[in-house]
């Protein structure tokens, strides 16, 4: 086995776990931590099937940001629309032919519209980096690590269109070296391809599954844990303690 | 009349250029070592305030979901830097909601965060946001986070509701704890732990106040209509705030409640024990005083043995009420379940008209061209009625049942994208008044937009901080002060009480 094989094999293997135990933890948190009062910002669902739908929105359809600025939202929304068809077209390279999800993934719209996808997904990042440049209320609020996070992504999109469009990889080695890590063949860890592009590529994606549980990017479990967004507004009907709210009760004497 | 400049009102609203520093100069008053440990806090500020705020942001983040995940998750993406009336009425940056919450959110960052600890260690915490706590962000909380009126209007456009209300509350609550408050909201508290009212108005004043307009009323329609104090065995007890019964004009809406009770037939009372409606120690996030605040309510409750509780036109109030109480001072299994508790004013009149228990004369109101302020702590942090959005609707029908002239302001004005009237969430204090005129500027814009087009001349405000405020900041824009009103005034208006024919 080559060294850039077992540098990448225990790259991969590190930020898959550092991505798994440190967004899991987070969400334990989340969960864990107790919500006192009742605060979700009206006029809210009044059961919990409406809080269902109403989350739905707010993570298919960005319903908010909807509300607040188009600009954001048509370049948002396009970013993480891409996202995802890049993600599942991504999949027919760390999934072997038999797994449960590969009818979906082959799917014709899958694959190509997830090729083409990494040009929208460049699309929407320079507009959501444009917005940080050229707009000074978004320029106030932004930090390097803003900007940085953003890059990466970039980095990762056009490195990827590169590998699609202009330098073809051997896709096959690619597969094999990845379903070997799949199936924790250890043993029989396949050779990777040793294209500069494809290490700059999969690097970068390293570098975001690390970052991924300390940074802002925690929004994409946590936006299921905001009170204000999911909790039912029924304070009348039901009674609701938590936390502090549930430690004494409220028996203080008549005067 | 003014030694700063108030804005000028525009055709279209316009967003601000940002103007970093501002408003850097105005922060309220604060409050004497009195006030502080009036109410369980230090007297001044503690020595090891550094450590002890950071311990406090430590503990709080762990009681409070809320906080964990808006302090986590922002993406800075930008929606909610133009939606908060202070900004868009001072241009200071850190009234964007965002920027007030990073004051916050950098230090959480710096001490529990592993991207904080890290960059921070390296010498460059700014990279990933964080910052430490220093004597100079220490002064801009005190600044910023007391010109937020924790009106919630950032969190409906925020893509993950990110509540900077929440936020400022916390802000609040750490500063106490380290002994710097502000004089106008601590000092009202450790008064209404101790008289029972915001104003610090005694049984025996009450009682006087109550039969004085006892006396007016009868002189005005010539009916009996009665304005009783700690009436035991009464049918409702009524929480209004204590403004309703002291200034103009509030006290027209106080009024229209006992006419209201009156030709209903509901007995009802007020306690002297618990004459507030208000709770200002949501203003300043701390739990213990709110929930001492509260209970006062309870046990006047129980004491009085009501069936029913109704919460009079207040906005923040109504918020404490409505979501808060049967959280912290529930349950209610004392009153009668064929009620609500609490019960809005609003939905009890709406409902006695909509049973036509009431004798309305509309054309009474026929000299009033009307519109309506949806006052944010009701539209966006409670709800009136059984289905979501009866806040903006109960009302409304009200005013339209009572009076013929009614307008609405700019449809993105109103409900939840309504504009706060600028001094709410502890902010209304002579010492705020630029900020309260520059905050005030949406609301105003919008108002004057249905005065110049229907001739609009009575402003409708279910909140006395709104109704305070408005008389305060219309002049500024040369509205009339007393276009101002509540919306019971209306309804006083135009009920017919006794037999006509
Ligand atoms: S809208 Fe929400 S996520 Fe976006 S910057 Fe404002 S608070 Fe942060
Ligand atoms: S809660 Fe209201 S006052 Fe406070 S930042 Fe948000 S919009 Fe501004
Ligand atoms: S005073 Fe009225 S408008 Fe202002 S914050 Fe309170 S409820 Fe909102």
């Amino acid at each position: 086995m080559s060294s850039v094989t077992m540098l990448y094999a225990f790259l991969l293997y590190a930020a898959f776990a550092v991505l798994l135990i440190g967004v899991l933890r987070k969400i334990i948190i989340y969960a864990r931590t107790p919500q006192p009062l009742k605060i979700p910002t009206t006029p809210a669902p009044v059961t919990k099937a409406g809080v269902v739908w109403r989350i739905a929105k707010e993570v298919t359809v960005f319903e908010s940001l909807f509300k607040a600025s188009k600009w954001t939202w048509i370049f948002g929304w396009i970013f993480h629309l891409s996202l995802l068809l890049a993600f599942f077209r991504h999949l027919r390279y760390a999934l072997s032919p038999e797994s449960f999800l590969w009818p979906i993934i082959n799917l014709e719209i899958v694959q190509s519209f997830g090729k083409y996808a990494g040009f929208a997904m460049v699309v929407g990042l320079l507009g959501l980096i444009g917005r940080r440049i050229f707009v000074d209320r978004v320029r106030y609020i932004t930090s390097p690590s803003d900007h940085f996070m953003l890059l990466l992504i970039i980095g990762i999109a056009i490195t990827g269109l590169l590998m699609s469009f202009v330098e073809r990889i051997d896709v096959i080695m690619l597969k094999s070296f990845l379903l070997s890590l799949v199936y924790f063949d250890w043993n029989n860890i396949q050779a990777m391809p040793t294209d500069t592009i494809l290490m700059v590529h999969l690097g970068l994606v390293i570098t975001l599954m690390f970052i991924f549980p300390i940074s802002k990017l925690l929004h994409a479990p946590g936006i299921f844990f905001s009170p204000t967004r999911n909790q039912v507004d029924n304070p009348r009907e039901q009674r609701h303690v938590q936390g502090w709210t549930a430690d004494d009760s409220a028996t203080s004497k008549p005067v | 009349m003014a030694d700063f400049d108030v804005p000028v009102l525009k055709e279209y609203p316009v967003i601000p250029v940002i103007q970093p520093g501002s408003m850097a100069h105005l922060s309220p008053y604060k409050s004497k070592p009195d006030h502080n440990t009036g109410i369980g806090f230090p007297g001044e500020l503690v020595d090891d305030w550094h450590d002890k705020a950071v311990a406090k942001i430590g503990d709080m983040v762990k009681n409070s979901r809320a906080l964990q995940v808006f302090l986590d998750i922002c993406v800075k993406c930008g929606a909610c830097t133009d939606k908060c009336h202070y900004f868009l009425g001072t241009g200071d940056p850190k009234n964007m909601p965002v920027a007030r919450q990073d004051l916050l959110r950098k230090v959480y960052r710096r001490h529990y965060t592993f991207a904080g600890k890290f960059f921070g260690a390296l010498g460059i915490p700014g990279f990933v946001g964080a910052a430490d706590l220093t004597k100079e962000v220490l002064d801009d909380w005190y600044t910023y986070f007391h010109q937020c009126s924790q009106c919630r209007r950032c969190s409906v456009f925020c893509p993950y509701g990110i509540d900077t209300a929440e936020i400022s509350m916390a802000a609040r609550e750490i500063m106490d704890t380290i002994g710097i408050g502000s004089k106008y909201n601590n000092e009202i508290i450790v008064k209404a732990h101790k008289i029972g009212n915001n104003l610090g108005l005694p049984e025996p004043a009450l009682v006087n106040t109550m039969e004085g307009l006892e006396e007016d009323v009868k002189d005005e329609t010539g009916i009996d209509v009665k304005f009783p104090v700690d009436v035991k065995g009464a049918d409702v007890l009524l929480i209004t705030p204590s403004a309703d019964f002291f200034a103009e004009p509030h006290i027209d809406g106080l009024i229209g409640y006992a006419k209201v009770f009156h030709q209903a037939g509901i007995s009802w009372t007020l306690s002297s024990y618990a004459s507030e409606a208000a709770n200002f120690s949501m203003f300043i996030g701390s739990g213990d005083n709110l929930k001492k605040q509260a209970m006062r309510i309870r046990d006047a409750a129980m004491d009085l043995g009501v069936k029913r509780i109704v919460s009079g036109e207040c906005g923040h109030a109504w918020r404490v009420a409505y979501s808060f109480w049967n959280t912290l001072i529930g349950p209610f299994d004392f009153l009668d379940p064929n009620y609500p508790v609490p019960q809005h004013i609003c939905e009890l009149t709406h409902d006695l008209i909509a049973r036509g228990a009431l004798k309305i004369d509309k054309e009474a109101n026929d000299h009033r061209i009307i519109t309506f302020h949806d006052s944010c702590n009701v539209s966006r942090a409670s709800r009136m009625g059984n289905t979501p959005g009866g806040q903006f609707t109960i009302p409304r029908d009200i005013i339209k049942s009572v009076a013929n002239n009614f307008h609405d302001m700019a449809p993105e004005t109103i409900h939840e994208n309504t504009f706060c009237c600028g001094g709410g969430g502890g902010l209304l204090t002579d010492d705020l008044v630029e900020l309260r005129v520059k905050g005030a500027m949406p609301r105003m814009e919008a108002l004057k937009h249905v005065i110049d087009d229907h001739g609009v001349n009575y402003l409708t405000a279910i909140c006395a901080i709104c109704k305070s405020q408005f008389a305060k900041v219309l002049p500024y824009y040369d509205h009339p002060m007393d276009m101002i009103g509540s919306l019971h005034q209306l309804v006083s208006t135009a009920i017919q009480l006794g037999d006509k024919e």
